[in-house]
């Protein structure tokens, strides 16, 4: 894998002023992007990943502001320092994104092709009619039977994966260097869930395109990321390889989301453990650590001091007082922290 | 598939005709007032009342009478005028042609209207474009068409004395005089509808802006207009058509007003003065065509829709 950065996330800052108080959707975080690499961003919704994701792209509402301090570096270029118009030449060129729910991204009024075309078109040289080969090159590759035919076909002709799969198509049409993917698999049925989690996983290999994969679901992040990045209150709690953050969730927040997932291995449990409480509100962040009303660990120190993103023996990264050892989790159950390949 | 589409809309429209053409004409007959006495005025004698009467079939039992008409008028024979005597489609076919003239103009002044106004202001938002825009979609509906006419009237004709008052011309005789004469009534009767099409497309647009198609679309790095144009009006417009094929019957009752301010001998001005003359086979003539028009226009509407949407089949 090359080592090359691709993407440097600097102390990313994203607030809304509002008479109530500042909200920080995001709340200093710094992450970068290797080249090739597949970096998880998980995430309670709320807890900022889509904001650091659109933040990228330049696409957030207008409501939301930087601090000057924060930056987002691609290839060396600060991102958030650009103009409008320069960054209409990145969008859909060097940085592409899908969503969500493939069915609402797509425009139901134009066919498929023109769809894939039109983003040809933004940024290459190349007339219409040789953006629609393109188009139909594209649709072969990302596993569309009867690509000639579907060229013509409107979103609502395609069931929920092909849409996926059009929508992957169209971010790829200019050999974008990163892939933003926003949940991709969320709105789809769990057997085409994979399926779209393999042809990303081999497009990366293919292309050699770096992927941003933001979800809320580990289980996603086992099967397709290298790197994870867990999220809770627009802050970084914890960093490191999947093998690492699976073999030893060390933040009490990613050891409970790793308690969530329905384990389709390990020994069935009746009710899978969540994690009690809910995301607080962004107006009122408890004082010292974030997570201090929904854990379990938490000590006196926790509601008093925040703890800060460090780096940790293994090497990853946690922000927690009290990190969770391999020792400690073997002791209860262990077997849900089993990583799923 | 599309004829079968056809034939079944043809299915609702015949119950329709029939049930709208016997409102009318019983609506007529309530009308105090008697046209034999209109036309032979006060001191004919009551022998030759009925006379005349019975030659007009006036005589008959309502029921009666409205199957004789619809029998006629199935066999393309709408009678003739109980008070000049000309023949009704005759009379129809001249004042048509002249309503039309008036109501596409209006459609047109409405469409391109509503259009601008709705999409500068979604492309300036909060600009003064923005504000001209609501403020105008709010008003536009609020001011009674005649009104909007004697105001035009009084400044652009009689203060500035840049177009005629009144009279009208029409566009195969003489186009110059044509948009002269048209313009102000034009206007007058397309007020409302700018309105009514900036006030829906804006409200459209703005749901359409916050799509998530239009999301995708800046994330492949369109521009604000490409956004606007490529991706979100054509997706705006499809509530829009409904309301712009509502809009066209609305006008055409306000005709009505507009050509009798603007003294344009249409269709209007046919049936005010056949209401007053209680000359129900003109009046009954100028509902059918009028009710006809009203329905090619539906048909109309739903060929647009399903043109701009693929997910509607017919
Ligand atoms: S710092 Fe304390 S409260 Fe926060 S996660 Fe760690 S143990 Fe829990």
């Amino acid at each position: 894998m090359n080592t090359e950065t691709l993407l440097k996330v600097n102390h990313l800052k994203a607030y809304i002023p509002s008479s109530k108080g500042e909200i920080k959707p995001v709340n200093d975080i710094s992450f970068s992007i290797k080249k090739g690499e597949i970096v998880a961003l998980v995430g309670e919704s709320g807890s900022g990943k889509s904001v650091s994701s659109l933040s990228i792209m330049g696409l957030n509402a207008g409501a939301i502001k930087y601090r000057p301090d924060s930056s987002i570096l691609f290839e060396g270029q600060d991102l958030l320092k650009l103009k409008e118009k320069e960054l209409r030449k990145i969008r859909g060129n060097d940085i592409a994104m899908i969503f969500q729910d493939p069915m609402s991204s797509l425009n139901p009024v134009h066919p498929i092709g023109r769809q894939i075309a039109e983003s040809i078109v933004l940024h290459k040289k190349v007339s219409y009619k040789e953006a629609k080969k393109t188009a139909l090159d594209l649709l072969n590759k990302v596993g569309i039977p009867d690509a000639e035919r579907r060229l013509n076909d409107y979103p609502h002709q395609l069931s929920g994966g092909m849409r996926q799969r059009a929508m992957i198509a169209i971010a790829l049409a200019c050999n974008p260097k990163l892939l933003i993917a926003d949940e991709p698999t969320t709105a789809l049925d769990v057997t085409i869930q994979s399926q779209i989690l393999n042809l990303l996983r081999d497009l990366q290999k293919e292309f050699g395109i770096s992927i941003l994969l933001i979800t809320h679901d580990l289980g996603v992040v086992a099967e397709t990321a290298d790197r994870v990045l867990v999220m809770y209150c627009g802050q970084i709690v914890e960093e490191g390889t999947v093998e690492e953050i699976f073999e030893n969730p060390q933040h009490p927040y990613t050891k409970g989301l790793m308690d969530s997932i329905p384990s389709l291995y390990g020994p069935s449990k009746e009710i899978l453990d969540a994690i009690p409480g809910v995301v607080p509100n962004p107006l009122e962040l408890p004082n010292g650590c974030n997570f201090v009303t929904r854990c379990a660990f938490a000590t006196e120190k926790c509601y008093e001091v925040s703890p800060v993103l460090e780096k940790h023996s293994s090497g990853t990264r946690v922000s927690c007082w009290n990190p969770l050892t391999k020792e400690a989790l073997s002791e209860n159950d262990r077997e849900s922290a089993v990583i799923v390949t | 598939m599309f004829l079968k589409f056809l034939l079944r809309r043809l299915l609702y429209v015949i119950p329709m005709l029939l049930i709208t053409t016997l409102i009318v004409f019983s609506l007529i007959l309530l009308i105090p007032g008697d046209p034999v006495l209109a036309m032979l005025g006060d001191s004919a004698t009551h022998e030759k009342v009925e006379e005349l009467r019975r030659q007009l079939g006036l005589d008959q039992p309502v029921m009666l009478q409205y199957f004789h008409w619809l029998n006629n008028a199935i066999h393309g024979d709408l009678g003739r005028s109980i008070f000049t005597g000309q023949l009704v489609d005759e009379a129809l076919m001249q004042t048509l042609f002249v309503t039309m003239q008036l109501v596409v103009v209006g459609m047109i002044f409405s469409i391109v209207g509503g259009l601008f106004f709705a999409i500068t202001s979604i492309y300036f938002p909060n600009s003064w474009m923005d504000y001209v825009a609501r403020f105008f979609g709010t008003l536009g509906t609020a001011i009674p068409n005649f009104l909007v006419a004697m105001v035009l009237i009084i400044f652009f004709s009689l203060k500035l004395n840049w177009v005629p008052a009144t009279g009208f011309t029409s566009i195969v005789h003489e186009p110059v005089s044509f948009l002269q004469q048209i313009i102000l009534p034009g206007f007058s009767l397309s007020l409302a509808g700018i309105a009514v099409i900036t006030r829906h497309l804006r409200s459209s647009l703005m749901e359409t802006m916050d799509a998530d198609y239009v999301r995708t679309a800046y994330s492949k790095g369109v521009s604000r207009y490409q956004a606007i144009f490529k991706h979100s009006l054509q997706n705006a417009m499809l509530p829009v058509v409904t309301t712009i094929g509502l809009l066209f019957g609305t006008m055409l009752g306000a005709t009505v007003v507009v050509e009798t301010i603007f003294a344009i001998p249409g269709m209007g001005q046919l049936v005010v003065n056949a209401i007053g003359q209680r000359d129900f086979t003109i009046v009954q003539g100028v509902v059918l065509v009028m009710i006809v028009m009203v329905i090619v226009i539906n048909f109309i509407t739903d060929i647009v829709y399903a043109l701009l949407d693929p997910r509607i089949e017919y």
